[in-house]
């Protein structure tokens, strides 16, 4: 290893870098898209469910429940209808994706002590958000139920009723329990994944396809001085894109960073050993940009989108699946990325994922030296 | 001459590919502050003996050694020694004249202050020295030549081998080009050059004849042409193929070759040939603009030498 020329090779990759406007555009752009795409694109929340009621009977006591329903943020009552081919029709034409219809004798049944059935019709077309909805409703119609019973205890002289039960939750770590806090940081490790992969996949199959490879190797430049100076200016530009992708995750997304910054750093950095190794090592196999671009985007974007834990959690999954995560090195890094946003857990917490990551990047690292020949074929 | 003086030996290089045997047992040895040519046509394996000597393509047997290592066992210990230039243009479009430089000294291990030199030097002798600042992809099909000619040389090789610097290249950057090799000759550096260019061929001190991954002739120009029995015949007209059948039966013609403004004939009487030529075409009513004799070129050799392989071999 020959310190001079490792420098000169890491010195002709940067320029190259800064001098491509497609390097520029994957280098800056691609993290921030992405990362903006995911983040809003998507989100596991159901909210502001959109909501028609058919009150039949508009009295104060229908308006009462109803108004739970107005004031939950889950749903969002759009409008009042007054008929019931124009809820049938709302339902059809998606325009609402819940039917409240309060029968004419509500307030009556109530008063004398009857059970009051209020229909509720779901658009079953997306099954996710229609279990949510019904189970928001219900908990809706429960809680107006347990008001009204301890009015009518209280109103006959029961002064202090309680409730027998009550459940006082508290989410750790996620207090409102918002899936674009847990989806975030999972965005920021499937972003290096994809990037970091494809940054490297391009540079030695570039050299192929222009016709430098050639020269280059006839000069005593040594294998692992050209995969070391084709990899350190990429370590240092994934770097400042994760950065620039955590401080988005804290600043647009507020999402808690509550970790060490090491312990994020030192993560990252071994991440991006992985997949930089790896692009280089397609770049190498495959010697043509477009088949190793190609090839990196496919190994690495689909299993750290479905295997990774991102959309799906591992456990789960079915038995084989979640073993065949253990190869998905971004299952890792997303594991300490989530940690680290959310729970600041240390090294020491994490030592399994840290241990899976070190693995891979020693495995692939090491590879990626030995992929490389001087020569042509 | 003893051993030492040979800086390129090759003995019996052979490599194939797939469908073809590309270099077939092929032997000869350059000295040292010798410029040696390898001529042919395309497919005659100059661009795989090239890559073989310039260590950056294994042979499938035999050996070579260049200044002084072995190219199957040791070719990273010859790369030092070693400047090649591709036959395709082999430096960073995206760096500037100076970038490209500086970057193959580094690999070289060539120092600052000897880099400033003998760059300027050369860019100098290229004429080069006002585009230092300009990106290589930016310049022009003989700038880029001449630059990787410049980055090959930033270094001080023993053994420098070019594989058809000079195809594309105009004029006055061939002249530049020639006049710098010259100068390294002159320091005792060993040259093997591929070329296209028949005048070129004719600048080396030996050339050899490839023809089919195998070496037809190695001699010096003068002496190939010497070899030549007869002389060349020039036939010039804008339908070769007519006139061509016309005297394809006549006794005396020992050769004929469609060349780019008509037909070369190799005759062993011009005297007596070019007369009775030009009467044949007349009285068949064929436009020619002209007969004459010619100096022999190295395609002419060529062309024959071929022809009497397959004489001896039939």
């Amino acid at each position: 290893m020959n310190w001079n020329r490792l420098r000169a090779m890491a010195r002709k990759e940067m320029i190259q870098i800064r001098r491509d406007a497609r390097s520029i555009g994957i280098v800056i752009a691609m993290p921030i898209v992405m990362l903006l795409a995911f983040g809003y694109g998507v989100s596991f929340d159901t909210k502001h469910i959109p909501v028609y009621v058919y009150d039949r009977e508009q009295s104060q006591a229908s308006r009462d429940f109803l108004k739970r329903f107005q004031s939950s943020r889950y749903f969002n009552v759009v409008r009042s209808v007054g008929n019931y081919p124009e809820l049938v029709h709302a339902v059809d034409a998606g325009t609402c994706q819940i039917g409240i219809v309060i029968p004419p004798d509500f307030s009556a049944r109530l008063g004398s002590g009857q059970a009051v059935r209020i229909q509720a019709i779901f658009d079953g077309t997306d099954s996710n958000s229609a279990s949510l909805g019904m189970s928001y409703t219900e908990a809706v119609a429960q809680a107006h139920s347990a008001k009204l019973q301890l009015e009518w205890l209280r109103a006959r002289g029961q002064g202090s009723v309680r409730a027998p039960l009550s459940v006082d939750s508290r989410t750790w770590f996620n207090e409102n329990l918002e899936s674009m806090v847990t989806i975030v940081p999972g965005v920021v490790a499937m972003v290096m994944a994809v990037v970091g992969t494809f940054l490297t996949s391009l540079t030695v199959a570039r050299e192929w396809e222009r016709g430098t490879m050639e020269q280059l190797i006839s000069t005593p430049v040594t294998p692992l001085e050209i995969m070391l100076g084709k990899l350190l200016p990429y370590v240092a530009i994934g770097l400042i894109d994760t950065s620039v992708c955590a401080i988005m995750a804290v600043w647009w997304f507020e999402v808690p960073f509550r970790g060490h910054i090491w312990v994020f750093l030192l993560s990252t950095t071994l991440f991006l050993t992985v997949v930089l190794s790896l692009g280089y090592f397609f770049s190498v196999v495959a010697k043509t940009q477009l088949a190793a671009s190609q090839i990196s985007l496919i190994a690495t974007f689909l299993p750290a989108f479905l295997l990774s834990g991102f959309v799906y959690p591992i456990d789960q999954m079915p038995a084989v699946v979640q073993g065949i995560t253990h190869i998905v090195p971004a299952r890792y890094y997303m594991a300490i990325l989530r940690n680290v946003f959310l729970k600041g857990s240390s090294v020491f917490n994490m030592w399994p994922d840290f241990f899976g990551l070190a693995l891979f990047a020693a495995i692939l690292g090491l590879a990626a030296t030995r992929i490389f020949r001087k020569k042509l074929t | 001459m003893g051993a030492d003086d040979f800086t390129i030996e090759l003995d019996g290089l052979t490599k194939s590919f797939p469908d073809v045997r590309a270099v077939d047992r092929l032997s000869f040895k350059v000295a040292r502050g010798e410029i040696f040519g390898l001529v042919g046509p395309d497919g005659a394996g100059k661009t795989t003996t090239m890559r073989m000597l310039a260590g950056v393509l294994a042979p499938d047997a035999g050996s070579a050694r260049v200044a002084g290592y072995d190219m199957t066992r040791d070719p990273e210990g010859a790369k030092q020694h070693i400047s090649y230039m591709p036959q395709r243009f082999g430096l960073y479009e995206e760096l500037t004249v100076d970038e490209n430089i500086r970057f193959y000294a580094d690999l070289f291990g060539v120092a600052r202050a000897e880099r400033e030199t003998r760059a300027a030097e050369l860019l100098q002798a290229a004429g080069m020295v006002e585009f230092r600042s300009r990106l290589a992809g930016k310049l022009s099909g003989g700038m880029k030549q001449k630059l990787g000619l410049v980055c090959a040389l930033v270094h001080t090789p023993e053994v420098i081998l070019l594989d058809e610097p000079t195809n594309g290249v105009d004029p006055v950057s061939r002249r530049d080009f020639w006049r710098i090799l010259y100068t390294l000759l002159d320091q005792g550096v060993t040259i093997l050059t591929s070329t296209a260019y028949l005048d070129e061929a004719e600048r080396c001190h030996r050339v050899a004849l490839l023809h089919e991954g195998r070496m037809l002739f190695c001699d010096t120009p003068e002496n190939l042409k010497g070899n030549l029995d007869g002389a060349v015949v020039s036939v010039v007209c804008a339908e070769p193929r007519p006139v061509k059948e016309l005297i394809s039966g006549m006794e005396g013609i020992s050769t004929m070759m469609i060349v780019g403004d008509g037909l070369h004939l190799v005759v062993r009487e011009p005297g007596r040939m070019i007369p009775e030529l030009r009467a044949r075409i007349a009285a068949a009513g064929l436009e020619v603009d002209s007969v004459e004799e010619v100096a022999p070129s190295i395609e002419d050799l060529f062309v024959e030498a071929v022809q009497k392989k397959k004489g001896e071999k039939p």
